[in-house]
């Protein structure tokens, strides 16, 4: 592997580990709310916007508290603590201050407590040793690869509602072979183009 | 007893975590390349589901309902950090093989889902059983998963240095080694349960 340069992991984030295809993190979200586009962008935004503030925090955490006092072992305990704690705080502060984006985002909120992704971008940085700048980067790019995700396969789903298939194949198991293509997609990408 | 056992196969069958409740996904997709990660992984998952099964049947009624969610999060995350320890020290080669799965057993909706909707009202020995028959049922998933993509991604499957079933295959398709054969391969079988279940309930009524 080339040395990580900030744009190769900004690149890896968002296709070659695509968190929802390529490394199967958020995957209920993934089939939970994408049944239609706007639900799926309210998630996606609500997901980029706590993955970010996780990231700087558990940073911070990580390097300030916990690696001096050698209590590294905490750190599961600690990180989802944070995140609970961080998605409540967001939610008090988005409902009263942007009422607005409250109403669009607000139902996700609570889900995002334990979804992976969120948890997994926090782990991956640590298991990866990765500076400040490269975990910023690399929790943007995840968050813009799930986003990209979440958008194709929401407007593919609504697309196929009205598709005459078997009812045993109707809901969760036509979602799963839409993935597969998308994932096929996805797959080739890495294959055709050595980074 | 007969209660006991009746626990214990609803968790196998109609209560299954991957087919019947559609909770813990995304472990069930990303480790099972091969029998063997599967087995270390439901291992992993069944140690933590049981014994916070078990420690939370035993405080139900200490733990305030108000503050029930965090402090089943705390029991499951001291339990997940020493799993990841213990596997960490013991078996190096599958905890690399796991990564960052194992630490997201904590995240797994199969083990919280557990604690609030039955741990939570039921005695020890009864929570003990659920834990177990649904453990049974995410591991006999995850199994029957990374059997069908092992041996038809590599025409064999080799689990702990014993090669159990070997097809001779000219041309495996690695297709099913790599994701899009994760997602084909539960789209399939659940297709396959739904239209079981349709049938059973056809013939019910």
């Amino acid at each position: 592997m080339v040395e990580e340069s900030l744009f190769a992991i900004f690149m890896d984030g968002i296709f070659i580990k695509n968190f929802l295809i390529i490394q199967f993190l958020g995957l209920c979200s993934f089939v939970g709310v994408t049944k239609d586009t706007k639900s799926a962008a309210g998630m996606s935004g609500a997901v980029i916007f706590v993955m970010i503030l996780a990231a700087t925090v558990s940073y911070i955490l990580y390097t300030y508290i916990l690696v001096p006092l050698d209590l590294q072992f905490l750190r599961l305990i600690s990180f989802i603590v944070v995140i609970a704690a961080l998605v409540q705080l967001v939610e008090f502060v988005v409902r009263k201050n942007v009422p607005a984006l409250y109403r669009s985002l607000g139902i996700y909120l609570p889900l995002i407590t334990t979804n992976c992704a969120v948890l997994g971008v926090v782990l991956l940085n640590v298991m990866n040793e990765y500076s400040f700048m490269q975990s910023i980067v690399f929790s943007v790019s995840a968050g813009i690869g799930y986003t990209i995700v979440m958008i194709m396969m929401s407007s593919i789903r609504e697309r196929t509602t009205l598709v005459n298939v078997p009812s045993a194949v109707r809901g969760l198991p036509q979602a799963f072979l839409i993935a597969t293509m998308l994932s096929m997609a996805f797959v080739n990408y890495f294959k055709v183009i050595p980074i | 007893m007969s209660n006991a056992i009746n626990e214990f196969i609803r968790g196998i069958t109609k209560d299954n975590p991957v087919f019947g409740l559609v909770l813990g996904l995304c472990p069930t997709l990303a480790v099972t390349t091969s029998v063997e990660n599967a087995i270390g992984m439901s291992a992993g998952t069944a140690f933590v589901l049981i014994a916070s099964n078990i420690l939370i049947s035993m405080l139900r009624k200490q733990i305030p309902s108000a503050a029930r969610l965090p402090i089943f999060i705390l029991i499951i995350a001291t339990f997940v950090s020493i799993v990841d320890m213990v596997m960490e020290a013991y078996t190096p080669p599958l905890y690399e093989a796991l990564g960052v799965f194992i630490p997201l057993i904590v995240v797994n909706c199969i083990i919280i889902g557990r604690a609030e909707a039955y741990a939570n009202k039921n005695n020890v020995f009864n929570s003990f059983i659920d834990a177990l028959g649904s453990s049974t049922g995410f591991l006999l998933v995850l199994v029957l998963i990374g059997g069908i993509r092992e041996i038809l991604g590599t025409g064999q499957i080799v689990t702990f240095g014993y090669n159990i079933v070997a097809i001779p295959m000219m041309d495996p398709a690695t297709f099913m080694i790599l994701p899009p054969g994760a997602f084909l391969t539960i789209g399939i079988l659940m297709a396959i349960v739904n239209h079981r279940k349709a049938k059973k309930l056809e013939r019910g009524e």
